[in-house]
């Protein structure tokens, strides 16, 4: 039989985690990203890993704080509004440079709002959440076999960096099902690193896990110097994908399931004469604004197609220094945009334009 | 054919695509049929999607009250009791995923075993991640049917890559299903595939699926 297996990308995310060498999950279920813990009772056990059914979401991000403190690759998952209980977890541990990796399989709010798929967390991950200056390595799937590719980038870049990356998916690529060719087991040895709280054996001096200042020079130091990683981070790590954009008198951006339908909308377009192209950030933090800066040399116009009420509009206006008009496409509280209503924001944009 | 027919199975092994597929073939042999979506775990994609089509054609779906809303509440209809109670149609019954899904099964079956006319079909899928192999299928099997508190009688073999399915994919997991057969004595009962498939894959007990779920 093939190496591939159809999976859920819920499930692609938990399997992919287990081959990247995280043997510690700790959650609290919430649809619609509840098949990732299942997945995760089911396999952990049997290698030796830890799968803990926390008593809340408070709970389970501050026992993935205490695992990350140890240097050993850990996460959690949730959905939206599981996520917003988190944030105070979140700040704590990026406020003490510790890696980890945190799925979002968003829905949409706000409040309690649906279980439907949504994009309406852009703000919530890319702009903080909790409180305090930092920043999360977002990433955004599109498909079930980046479910799998990502979240083994994702825990790679969290440790590089020492900070928490995020998987920003939704309900449609959480639940929807494809073949995917697994990533190959990594070694899950442990490597020693001069941060992480292992136990001094009274052979080396103690190595301290804060997020506390006393001092306020003292935290503002740490602040700078973490900025400095980011600068860093925003200059070597934003991915995105270019399709058709090579002739593209108009610009779509848009990520995650909306990027699949807004291809789609690309292909019908060009067949009525349009040419239009479209830009789908890999990573929405940092977001690839070079790539929108140097594409609206080129193009009349960008269209921002969103399952939110616009919150990653801003970002592109941002990239581009509002040379051009940027309209919105989008669908909110759980419903999705067909390829049809893109290729008409598309047609109001070209007349707009030609104005 | 019995009158009630089950379909159960490690959960996104393609149930709910057979049970509507199933509920139609009954039809157009001649059977009264009428479908119940009793998934109680998947709130996504389930059989009542294909409510609309199905009905078109006689065929009576019961879906949980809020499939397909944003209200994830795991409560079945009084109309499924209808179904296994009253014996004039045949019945097919979507069950939810795993054991979990399975236990939904817990009080229709006393009058399932008491009419004592049903199959209950294990729903394979060797592409699966956690049914790779006939062993693992079958400790699926074992924790369904003792959530149910029913055995199983038979084999449907779905393996299926989804949109990169050929025959190929398909003959590949004969020998799985086979293997599945001899281990927990049951047979399989048909091998089913999307009809679109060209080729079609060459096995003895070809079930085309003719109803398929739409995909972004």
């Amino acid at each position: 039989m093939e190496n591939k297996v159809l999976m859920k990308g819920n499930e692609a995310i938990a399997e992919a985690a287990i081959r990247a060498g995280c043997r510690h999950y700790f959650g609290y279920p919430i649809t619609p990203q509840t098949e990732l813990a299942a997945y995760m009772a089911k396999r952990m056990p049997k290698i030796g890993g830890t799968f803990l059914q926390a008593e809340s979401e408070i709970a389970a991000i501050n026992m993935v704080y205490g695992v990350a403190a140890t240097g050993r690759r850990v996460m959690t998952s949730s959905s939206s509004p599981g996520v917003s209980l988190k944030q105070e977890g979140i700040s704590y541990i990026a406020g003490s440079d510790l890696p980890c990796l945190i799925v979002n399989v968003e829905r949409g709010g706000p409040g309690l709002g649906g279980i439907q798929p949504s994009q309406s967390d852009y703000f919530q991950a890319t702009k903080g959440g909790g409180h305090g200056d930092y920043h999360l390595i977002v990433l955004a799937p599109s498909s079930v076999q980046e479910m799998a590719d990502m979240t083994s980038l994702a825990f790679d870049l969290a440790e590089k960096y020492r900070m928490p990356a995020m998987l920003l998916a939704d309900g449609t690529v959480g639940q929807m099902m494809e073949p995917v060719v697994l990533p190959e087991e990594k070694n899950v040895e442990f490597t020693e690193k001069d941060w992480a709280v292992t136990g001094t054996k009274c052979a080396r001096p103690h190595h301290i896990v804060n997020s506390l200042y006393l001092v306020p020079e003292e935290l503002e130091q740490k602040n700078f110097e973490r900025f400095e990683r980011y600068a860093k981070i925003e200059e070597t790590e934003a991915r995105y994908e270019s399709f058709m954009m090579d002739d593209a008198e108009y610009c779509i951006v848009a990520f995650g399931i909306a990027a699949r339908v807004s291809k789609n909308a690309v292909l019908a377009a060009r067949a009525e004469g349009i040419r239009v192209g479209l830009i789908r950030p890999i990573t929405l933090w940092p977001f690839p604004k070079k790539a929108l800066k140097d594409a609206s040399e080129k193009v009349k116009g960008f269209l921002s197609v969103e399952l939110s009420m616009g919150q990653m509009i801003e970002d592109v206006r941002l990239s581009i220094g509002c040379s051009k008009p940027v309209e919105l496409v989008n669908r909110a509280g759980g419903m999705i945009m067909s390829p049809e209503e893109v290729v008409a924001g598309i047609r109001k944009l070209k007349e707009g334009e030609a104005k | 054919m019995k009158r009630v027919t089950l379909f159960v199975g490690h959960y996104g092994s393609g149930k709910s695509n057979i049970a509507v597929n199933y509920a139609l073939f009954l039809k157009r042999k001649g059977h009264g049929a009428a479908l119940a979506d009793i998934d109680v775990v998947n709130p996504y994609f389930r059989s009542a999607d294909s409510k609309a089509e199905l009905e078109k054609e006689g065929i009576r779906v019961i879906a949980l009250p809020f499939a397909n809303t944003n209200v994830d509440l795991p409560a079945l209809p009084s109309e499924v009791y209808g179904l296994v109670e009253r014996r004039d149609v045949c019945a097919v019954l979507d069950v939810g995923g795993d054991d979990r899904g399975a236990l939904a099964l817990g009080r229709f079956v006393p009058y399932i075993l008491e009419e004592n006319d049903y199959e209950m079909l294990f729903v394979a899928n060797f592409y699966r991640p956690l049914t790779r192999t006939a062993e693992e299928a079958l400790e699926v099997m074992r924790e369904i049917e003792d959530a149910a508190g029913m055995r199983c009688t038979g084999i449907v073999n779905n393996s299926n890559l989804g949109a990169e399915t050929t025959a190929r994919e398909v003959e590949a997991t004969a020998n799985a299903a086979e293997e599945l057969a001899n281990l927990s004595g049951l047979p399989v009962v048909f091998t089913s595939f999307d009809a679109k498939l060209s080729p079609a894959p060459e096995v003895h007990d070809p079930f085309p699926l003719t109803l398929q779920k739409k995909i972004i």
